[in-house]
């Protein structure tokens, strides 16, 4: 999430000028591996577009059943992305800036979703909000039930995204100039006063990116939706988990709508990177 | 000094490729019948079998490896049409076994000749002592209850659409599972009212779920198929497992399951 930070200040705008004073090829200890890094990260993914079924690429992406799922993770993935904007970025706010002791360990804690397997996100969310769960019972006694809902999937695709998020904003707000924020509490304003007006705008581009990326992040998610969530089509069944079980039948459908999604992630990461790069100024 | 340490660092990871690369097998002529009840069996093992078949086939895998020390058996158990995809993509593997007749064959020219060992049918389980007091399919209609069925694309799922259709059941589905033991394990947690599964996997689970007798669901009777595939590395050791399958012993273990073997 450092990146972020580091491209768009100072060094990036060196190397730039640096480029421009004419091209030296990288040593070739390092060209070697890191092309075949490149090329095993990216091979299966060309060979995924190679095995594609072209000639009904159109009617299966079309269809009803793939437009019901892609609307489905769209809007769950939007909500997902908005919850997650909405609690992230006060919650990076305060690993940043909140002087909480062990900030460390908090951090390490809200990291935890995203590494941890998403089935185990999924097992930990019906642990709490399934029927037999810690607050699910009671809820249930209420008249509200999550899972096997619309509302779970969101749930589930937050619980897994909100860290992208949280993360990128941290890493701005900790690497940023404090000096105004410190002019403006001289100057009488409240801390709240200052964050809103004075660290939040400046933050502005990495909340962006970590919200594209938790954006991301949740139309892919896959083991915390079909653990948490279930799996019925209109409801629950995301893209994801129509390309899993489309596998069982029809592998070419489950390809095409791979590729659909990829396609989809692969535009949204691009919009992101042309944001780090600061294109849009150019 | 330094430059050639890292000089060495792509040969280095070239060489950890390879190294990661499974050894080539090697080729075995296709032994069959008595000649492979004669050979010596050892080695890997590899069998890919449907979910509802997990707990027989440990049994009976521990058996054979129990008889040949030097044999060593591993099982993937998943969705007979997850299986057959991967047979069809090459998975490596010695004997397929799956739920149905149209996942076996599915698996294509790998999968030939394979045989009826067993049949299944489908049986209604709710959580412990029946908290929704689910009586029988009708109840599956409630838009109130919650309910798991197999997804449509998996045997059980195949299936118990047909039950639903020879009882004029409308199902009132919350969740479709990816396979069988999806079903159960959410009717075991209580997540949902009542499932439909394998009468051989509400045998399974003994006293963690109830089960609901339903004398409509033999209106779907899976058969479940074993064959030793084409292309198997330890034709040998395939060929005695599925004699074990077929054999009266193999019938005991499978029957004690709750399986019908004819």
């Amino acid at each position: 999430m450092r990146e972020t930070n580091a491209v768009r200040s100072a060094p990036a705008r060196r190397s730039g000028r640096g480029a421009r004073r004419g091209r030296r090829l990288p040593p070739w200890q390092l060209l070697i591996p890191g092309a075949l890094g490149f090329a095993f990260l990216t091979l299966p993914l060309i060979a995924l577009i190679a095995q594609a079924p072209w000639a009904d690429l159109a009617g299966t992406v079309t269809s009803a059943p793939v437009v019901q799922a892609l609307g489905l993770s769209l809007r769950t993935a939007a909500s997902a992305t908005v919850i997650s904007v909405v609690l992230g970025v006060p919650l990076a706010w305060l690993l940043a800036r909140g002087d909480l002791p062990g900030a460390g360990v908090w951090r390490a804690v809200v990291t935890l979703p995203m590494v941890l397997p998403p089935v185990v996100g999924g097992v930990a969310l019906l642990a709490l909000l399934g029927r037999r769960g810690l607050l699910g019972g009671a809820l249930e006694a209420l008249g509200i039930t999550l899972p096997f809902t619309t509302a779970a999937v969101v749930l589930a695709q937050t619980f897994v995204a909100m860290p992208f998020l949280v993360l990128s904003v941290e890493g701005a707000l900790r690497g940023m100039d404090r000096r105004d924020e410190q002019i403006a509490a001289t100057l009488g304003a409240s801390t709240f006063y200052a964050a809103r007006r004075i660290t939040l705008p400046a933050a502005a581009p990495a909340i962006v990116s970590g919200a594209v990326l938790c954006f991301a992040r949740a139309l892919g998610e896959f083991g915390a939706t079909i653990t948490f969530a279930g799996n019925f089509p209109g409801t629950t069944r995301t893209m994801p988990i129509a390309i899993y079980l489309a596998l069982e039948q029809d592998q070419d459908a489950a390809i095409a709508m791979a590729l659909l999604l990829m396609v989809i992630c692969a535009v949204v990461l691009i919009a992101l990177r042309s944001r780090w790069l600061g294109w849009w100024r150019r | 000094m330094r430059a050639r340490r890292w000089a060495l660092l792509p040969a280095v990871a070239v060489t950890l490729l390879m190294g990661c690369a499974e050894p080539a097998p090697t080729p075995s002529p296709s032994v069959t019948g008595q000649e492979a009840a004669d050979a010596e069996i050892s080695g890997d093992l590899v069998v890919l079998a449907a979910s509802s078949l997990a707990q027989v086939f440990t049994d009976l895998g521990a058996h054979l490896e129990a008889e040949h020390p030097g044999l060593t058996v591993t099982f993937s158990f998943a969705a007979s049409s997850a299986l057959a995809a991967q047979v069809v993509a090459g998975a490596p593997a010695d004997v397929l076994a799956t739920a149905n007749r149209v996942t076996m064959t599915q698996a294509g020219d790998r999968a030939t000749d394979p045989v009826v060992f067993a049949t299944n049918t489908l049986t209604i389980v709710t959580p412990v002592g029946n908290p929704a007091g689910v009586t029988g399919l009708a109840d599956f209609a409630d838009p109130d209850l919650r309910i798991a069925v197999c997804a449509v694309e998996v045997p059980c799922g195949a299936a118990a659409m047909q039950v639903f259709d020879a009882a004029g059941v409308t199902p009132a589905v919350d969740t479709y599972a990816a396979n069988v033991s999806g079903a159960l394990t959410l009717a075991r947690a209580g997540e949902v009212d009542a499932a439909l599964v394998y009468t051989t996997d509400a045998a399974a689970a003994g006293g963690q779920v109830t089960e609901v007798p339903t004398p409509q669901t033999v209106a779907a009777v899976n058969e479940d198929l074993i064959t030793a595939l084409q292309d198997a590395r330890n034709p040998e050791a395939a060929q005695a497992f599925v004699d074990l399958v077929t054999s009266p012993a193999g019938a005991e273990v499978l029957r004690a399951a709750g399986f019908v073997v004819q």
